[in-house]
């Protein structure tokens, strides 16, 4: 039985006097307020690979040190994807089972099915549509006004991909940014507060019923472009309807991995524009910086704060004796900020940084993030259009977070756009 | 040293002195040919460095690890004589050997 002790709220901490064996990085307000820096630099200091039993999660043991991570990755016959990979249990009320929630081999042929969608040759032909999309959302932002950057653009813009990549109607496509953020954002998955669980139960039952609609649609026309139809008609997964809880899974995994994502590195990069000046300056005399400075916001943002592996075997981790059962949380969050990895400052936003690439953001191995190049390229182009139309997009007031222990995302954002 | 060629998707030819005992990656990456983006670092934990070979210097190289084939395998434009470009050390053995890179690296 685990003591029925109420945890330290970290909130309220000081990270460089709390006793080690009380600081618990697990809990979503962190993230929401920000402060969960001086936790972390202390645990890859003093105890890189830490443990905490808590009534809400059970052994969980935070991996902070880029390296370990990478171990933890890699070993996957070990540190298992399997129920899933959040730190909290999946709930019983969300049947659902994605390719993200599975260890080689029944991985495979599911991601095997769905990668050609967002591999480069596919998204050489998309790029010349979201630029044309981005400029469009660029061109309608109030001159002179301060508008929210979230929903304006990063939002928006996520959200039309989202709907081309499904061909999902365009007038509805504000569903699937919903149905993401549900699921992702009820506190029995991750902390979060953007709907309650009758919510988002709700919102996934109509999510299901409208998949499973165009499935049927998809399946008796000819074979298009999109996701839902290549799935319907690829060899590998066209009885995948059979199992309608695996088949909207991935299409949820989906979602949620198009949405979060490019939408808060879309958010993140004018932060941290914002408050490394000098670097704006770097960027408006070398616009050919913008590739490698899109790998400087992914890693500086890092949108997805870890992944959780559930440990198969009792195994010894670094010094660590890990027992059978145990969720081990791979913090990217913490790894990105690793000085024994990231040379030259990792808390310094630098948009010509050395082996820039060579960050967590997208995790390593077996379930290393499909649309990375989607990302990439929707936050070019992005960057590409502002520095066309914007001398500056100015940060006028505080960004508002989200609480997750997931996704390290904002809600607002405040700005004002100065043309050229 | 040994000399390498590598080959762009565009066919530009990158002729390179490489040091013996490092990898074709590190080789790539060094003398600053395009196209390997080695994000992992050489840890044979992503495929951005993927490279694919004629038959005659696959079959000389031996067969990739299960690491290796594990990382590989997902790749799409995979062809039946990839390899990622990490795993492969640099030797006398591979002197004049070309080396095709893919379109893009995912």
């Amino acid at each position: 039985m685990l003591d029925k002790v109420q945890p330290l709220r970290m909130i309220d901490q000081d990270p460089l006097t709390i006793p080690l064996d009380q600081i618990d990085v697990t809990q979503a307000e962190l993230y929401f307020h920000d402060t969960h820096w001086g936790f972390f630099e202390r645990l890859r200091n003093e105890d890189p690979i830490h443990l905490n039993v808590s009534e809400e999660y059970g052994r969980v043991w935070s991996v902070t040190k880029f390296d370990h991570i990478a171990y933890v990755e890699k070993n996957h016959e070990i540190f298992s994807s399997e129920p899933t990979i959040t730190i909290a249990d999946p709930p019983p009320d969300i049947p659902f089972q994605s390719f993200i929630q599975r260890d080689p081999p029944e991985h495979d042929p599911q991601r095997a099915a769905v990668q050609p969608v967002v591999a480069p040759m596919n998204l050489a032909k998309l790029e010349g549509l979201i630029r044309q999309r981005v400029g469009d959302i660029l061109d309608g932002l109030p001159i002179g006004e301060t508008f929210n950057w979230v929903d304006q653009v990063s939002i928006n813009l996520t959200t039309q991909m989202l709907a081309t990549l499904f061909d999902f109607p365009f007038e509805d496509r504000h569903k699937l940014t919903y149905w993401s953020d549900c699921t992702t954002g009820a506190p029995d998955v991750s902390g979060g507060d953007f709907v309650t669980i009758e919510e988002r139960n709700e919102a996934l039952a109509e999510c299901g019923e409208f998949f499973i609609r165009m499935w049927h649609e998809r399946a008796n026309a000819p074979p298009g472009n999109d996701l839902i139809s290549m799935l319907a008609h690829s060899e590998k997964t066209r009885d995948m309807i059979n199992k309608p809880m695996e088949y909207l899974g991935n299409i949820l995994l989906l979602i949620i991995g198009g949405n979060d994502t490019t939408r808060n590195s879309l958010t993140g990069g004018v932060l941290a524009l914002n408050q490394f000046p000098e670097e704006y300056d770097k960027l408006r005399n070398d616009l050919s910086l913008i590739p490698s400075m899109v790998s400087e916001i992914i890693r500086w943002q890092t949108p997805i704060l870890g992944m959780t592996r559930r440990t198969k075997v009792d195994t010894e981790l670094f010094g660590k004796q890990i027992k059978k059962g145990d969720k081990v949380v791979m913090w990217y969050i913490s790894g990105n900020r690793d000085g024994d990895v990231i040379k030259g400052d990792p808390d310094k936003f630098i948009i010509d940084r050395e082996s820039v690439r060579h960050h967590l953001s997208f995790g390593f191995g077996v379930h290393r993030c499909m649309g990375n190049r989607l990302a990439e390229m929707q936050i070019r182009v992005t960057w590409e259009e502002i520095m066309k139309r914007f001398s500056k997009v100015e940060v006028v007031g505080p960004e508002v977070r989200a609480p997750s222990n997931i996704i390290r995302g904002y809600r607002e954002l405040p700005v004002r756009v100065h043309p050229l | 040293m040994t000399k390498i060629t590598f080959i762009e998707a565009n066919g530009t030819e990158h002729e390179v002195e490489a040091r013996n005992e490092r990898s074709l990656m590190q080789a790539a990456v060094q003398n600053g040919v395009p196209g390997i983006d080695a994000d992992c670092g050489g840890q044979c934990m992503c495929a951005t460095c993927h490279v694919i070979f004629d038959d005659a210097w696959y079959a000389k190289l031996g067969t990739p690890s299960d690491d290796e084939e594990e990382m590989l395998a997902p790749t799409p434009d995979r062809t039946p004589t990839s390899r990622l470009s990490c795993q492969i050390q640099v030797s006398d053995a591979l002197e004049g050997i070309k080396i095709t890179l893919p379109e893009f690296q995912m």
